[in-house]
C-alpha cells in the first residue's frame, strides 16, 4: 500500500528533527539534555533512512533503523553512566564548567 | 753507519713518548733529566757518526736518502717517509743536535725547581724532533709536518709558565703570526703540486728550470708565498712581532727555539728551494730588502730596550735579516754559515742571560743589574764571548767572518747593491752599539740587586762549549785575503750554487776595514755614553725629538699598535657584531615560526564541546555548500 504523504516532506521533517536536535546540543548547558538532544538527531537520522527504504520499496532502510535503535539504546546506557560518574566528580551538570580538556 | 739517520729524529721522539708517560706517572727529577737530555745528547752522537760516515763517502749526488715508509698513498699523490742528507741538513742537524744537547744539559740545572720539570722536557725532546724532520724531510710536506711540529712545541713552550695570563697571551700571539704565515706556505705547497706533479724537492729542483721560465709570474708568486711562510717563522717584517712577546718562555727555551733553531727556518726553506726562489729575481729582491729593513728596524729597537731578553729577541730578529739579506743577494752559503754561526752565540747569550736572570731573583732590566764582571767571572767571561760575535769584533770572533762574508757579497753578489751595503753597514754599526750597551750595563758599574745563588755545574760547562764555539767557529771559512780557507763553502757548494760575483774579489780589503771600524765605531761610542760620561746620555734624553723617537723605537716601531687598529680591533668588532650568529638567526627563525603555529592552533583547543560541534557543523555546511556549487 502506497503511503500518500511525499517522500519530500517525510526528509523535510526528518531535516528539522534534525536541526533542531543540533540546536539543542549547542545551546544547552545541561548534559542530560544535550543527550536527549542527541537521542532526537538519532531519530531523525532513521526516519530519514525509513522514508527512504519505502521510498524505493527496500528493506534496508528498517535494517538501518534497527541497527540505529540498538546503537542509540547502548549510547544512553553509556551516556548516563557517564553523566553519573561526572555528576558524582563534579557535583555539576553544567557544560561550561567541564572544560577540562583545553589546550 | 748511513743507516742511522733514522735513529737521529727516533730518538728525541722516543724521549718524548717516555717522558710523557713520566709526566702522567709522576717520575723523579733525575731521571726526567737523565731521559731528556740523554735523548738528545745521544742523537748528537749518532749524529756525528753519521756525518763523518757522509763526509767519508763522498755521494756522487751530495745526497744520503732513507725512505722508512709509505705516508700516504692517493690517486697521482705519493708521499713517503724519507730522510735526506745533504750538506745544508748536515750543517742544521749539527747544530740543531749539538746546541740542543748542551741546551738541555743546562735546562736539567736551571729548571731544578720548576714543579713542571717533565712537561718541561717533554715538549723540549718533542721540539727537537720536529725540527729534525723538518730539516731532514725530503718532501714539502714532511717537512711542513716538521714545520706545524716546532710551531706548536713553541706555542707549548713560550705559554710553558700558564699561570701568568700575559703568557698564554704571548704563546697564542706567535702562534696566531706564524699561523699567518704557514697559510701563505701551504698554498705555495699546492701551487707546486699542481704545477710540478710532486712534492718531492729533489725532483721540483731538477724539473723546476723546465716547468717555469725565469721571471714568470707564477713561479714568482710560489717564491713570494713560500717566502710569507719563512717571514712568518724567522720573524722578519711585518710578522716579527711576535718574538719579543716570546720572551715569556723559559731562558733555555728562548735559546733553543727562538735563537738558535725554529727562528732560522725561514733561512732553511728559502736556502732548500734556492732553485725556485733563483728563477725570479723579483723575489730575490724582495727577499734582500725585507732582509735589509728588518735588520735595520730590529736593531734600532734593540739599542732601546731596557729587558736584556728582549734586547737579544731585537738582535736575533735583526741577525736573521742579515741571514735574508744573503739569501736575496744570492750569498747561499754566506747566510747559512752566519746561521751557524749565530747559533752559537746566541744561544750562549740567551743561556747567559738566563742565568743572571735567575741569579737576580729574576730582575730583567739591565738598568738594575750591572757590577756582575767580578761576582760571576764564568758567566761574564762566556758572556762576553758571545757579545763580541754578536758585535762581530775584528778578528778574533766568528761573527766577523760570517757577518763581514755577508756585508761584502751585499755589495759584490749579482743581487748587491751600493744600498744594500749601506744598510748592512749602518746595521753592524747599530749592533756593535747595542751590544757594548748591554755588557756594559749589566757587568760594569756598580751592583744594584744582591744575587741570589750562583750557576751551578750542570748550566757552567755548556756556557764554556758554547763559548768556544762562538769564538772559534769562525775559523772554518776564511775570507781569501786571510788564509782563504773555504771549509764550509766547499761543504755546501755540493747543495747550493757559488755566489756570482760583479765587481772584482780584489777591493774586499776595503769593505772588510770598513766594516771593522763601523763595529769598532759602535763600540766606542757605547762605551763614551755608557762608561764615561753618562751625563751626556742625560742631556740627550731632555731632547724633545731623540725622547720621542725613543719612545718609538722602545714600542718596536709601533707595530703592535698599528696591527692592534689595522687588524685585532676591526676583527673584535666583527666578532661582536656576530656574536649573535648571522646564520644561525635563520635557524632560530624557523624554530620560532614554528612555535608560533602550534600557540596559533593550541588556541583552538578550547575545552568547550559547544565550539566543537559548531566547528563540526560548519564544517559539513561548508562541504555541503560546497558540493551544490559544484
Amino acid at each position: 500500500m502506497k503511503s500518500s504523504i511525499s517522500i519530500d516532506m517525510v526528509i523535510l521533517l526528518a531535516g528539522l528533527l534534525f536541526a533542531l536536535g543540533i540546536a539543542g546540543v549547542i545551546i544547552r548547558k545541561n548534559i542530560i539534555f544535550m543527550l536527549l538532544s542527541v537521542e532526537i538527531m538519532l531519530n531523525a537520522a532513521g526516519l530519514a533512512f525509513i522514508a527512504a527504504g519505502s521510498r524505493w520499496g527496500q528493506p534496508d532502510g528498517q535494517v538501518m533503523f534497527i541497527f540505529i535503535l540498538a546503537m542509540a539504546a547502548a549510547e544512553v546506557s553509556i551516556g548516563l553512566a557517564l553523566i553519573l560518574q561526572i555528576y558524582h566528580q563534579h557535583k555539576s551538570l553544567d557544560i561550561d564548567k567541564l572544560k577540562e580538556m583545553n589546550g | 753507519m748511513e743507516n742511522l739517520l733514522w735513529l737521529i729524529p727516533a730518538l728525541p721522539l722516543a724521549g718524548f713518548l717516555i717522558l710523557a708517560t713520566l709526566a702522567v706517572v709522576g717520575a723523579g727529577k733525575k731521571i726526567t733529566a737523565l731521559v731528556g737530555a740523554g735523548s738528545i745528547c745521544l742523537s748528537a752522537l749518532v749524529t756525528l757518526v753519521v756525518g763523518a760516515d757522509f763526509l767519508g763517502a763522498a755521494h756522487e749526488s751530495g745526497t744520503y736518502s732513507q725512505t722508512l715508509w709509505t705516508w700516504l698513498e692517493v690517486a697521482g699523490l705519493s708521499i713517503k717517509m724519507t730522510l735526506t742528507l745533504d750538506a745544508l741538513s748536515l750543517v742544521f742537524i749539527f747544530v740543531i743536535t749539538f746546541i740542543g744537547a748542551l741546551i738541555h744539559i743546562y735546562s736539567a740545572g736551571f729548571m731544578e725547581e720548576d714543579r713542571d720539570y717533565t712537561r718541561f722536557f717533554a715538549s723540549m725532546n718533542l721540539f727537537v724532533f720536529s725540527m729534525l724532520i723538518l730539516v731532514l724531510a725530503d718532501n714539502l710536506l714532511l717537512m711542513y709536518l716538521g714545520w706545524e711540529g716546532v710551531g706548536l712545541c713553541s706555542y707549548l713552550l713560550i705559554g710553558f709558565w700558564y699561570e701568568k695570563p700575559e703568557n698564554g697571551y704571548a704563546a697564542r700571539k706567535a702562534f696566531t703570526m706564524t699561523r699567518v704565515g704557514d697559510t701563505a706556505m701551504a698554498i705555495a705547497l699546492f701551487m707546486l703540486f699542481y704545477q710540478s706533479g710532486t712534492l718531492v724537492i729533489g725532483e721540483i729542483s731538477t724539473a723546476a728550470p723546465g716547468i717555469w721560465t725565469p721571471n714568470s709570474t707564477t713561479v714568482t708568486c710560489i717564491a713570494l708565498l713560500l717566502l710569507a711562510g719563512g717571514l712568518g717563522k724567522s720573524a722578519q717584517l711585518p710578522l716579527q712581532t711576535w718574538l719579543p712577546d716570546a720572551m715569556a718562555g723559559p731562558s733555555p727555551v728562548s735559546a733553543l727555539i727562538h735563537a738558535a733553531t725554529m727562528v732560522t727556518a725561514g733561512v732553511y726553506l728559502i736556502a732548500r728551494m734556492h732553485v725556485v726562489f733563483g728563477l725570479s729575481e723579483v723575489a730575490q729582491t724582495v727577499v734582500a730588502v725585507i732582509g735589509a729593513v728588518t735588520l735595520l728596524l730590529a736593531g734600532l729597537t734593540a739599542l732601546t730596550q731596557h729587558d736584556i731578553k728582549r734586547v737579544l729577541a731585537y738582535s736575533t730578529i735583526s741577525q736573521i735579516g742579515y741571514m735574508f739579506l744573503a739569501l736575496g743577494v744570492g750569498a747561499w752559503t754566506a747566510a747559512v754559515f752566519h746561521f751557524m754561526v749565530h747559533a752559537f752565540f746566541k744561544a750562549l747569550l740567551f743561556l747567559a742571560a738566563g742565568a743572571i736572570i735567575e741569579a737576580l731573583h729574576h730582575e730583567h732590566s739591565m738598568f738594575k743589574m750591572g757590577g756582575l764582571k767580578d761576582k760571576m767571572p764564568v758567566i761574564f767571561w762566556t758572556f762576553m764571548a758571545g757579545a763580541i760575535s754578536l758585535a762581530a769584533l775584528p778578528l778574533i770572533s766568528s761573527g766577523f767572518y760570517s757577518k763581514d762574508q755577508i756585508l761584502w757579497y751585499a755589495w759584490g753578489a749579482e743581487g748587491g747593491s751600493p744600498l744594500l751595503w749601506a744598510v748592512a753597514l749602518l746595521g753592524a754599526f747599530i749592533t756593535a752599539i747595542y751590544t757594548a750597551r748591554m755588557v756594559i750595563l749589566t757587568f760594569w758599574g756598580e751592583a744594584k740587586t744582591e744575587i741570589s745563588h750562583y750557576p751551578g755545574k750542570r748550566m757552567t760547562i755548556p756556557l764554556v762549549v758554547l763559548a768556544f764555539f762562538s769564538v772559534f767557529a769562525g775559523f772554518i771559512e776564511l775570507p781569501h785575503n786571510f788564509g782563504h780557507f773555504t771549509l764550509f763553502s766547499d761543504l755546501l757548494h755540493g747543495v747550493m750554487p757559488e755566489t756570482a760575483l760583479r765587481v772584482d774579489v780584489s777591493s774586499e780589503w776595503i769593505f772588510q776595514l770598513l766594516a771593522a771600524a763601523a763595529t769598532l765605531g759602535g763600540i766606542g761610542l757605547a762605551y763614551f755614553y755608557y762608561y764615561k760620561q753618562p751625563q751626556r746620555l742625560e742631556n740627550l734624553r731632555q731632547d724633545m725629538v731623540l725622547s720621542a723617537l725613543h719612545e718609538f723605537w722602545f714600542s718596536g716601531w709601533g707595530f703592535d699598535k698599528l696591527y692592534n687598529v689595522v687588524f685585532v680591533r676591526p676583527f673584535l668588532a666583527i666578532a661582536k657584531l656576530n656574536k649573535a650568529d648571522v646564520i644561525d638567526q635563520l635557524y632560530t627563525g624557523i624554530v620560532a615560526g614554528t612555535d608560533g603555529l602550534y600557540r596559533l592552533v593550541a588556541r583552538t583547543q578550547s575545552g568547550s564541546l559547544r565550539w566543537y560541534i559548531m566547528g563540526m557543523v560548519i564544517g559539513a555546511i561548508l562541504i555541503l555548500g560546497i558540493q551544490m556549487m559544484l
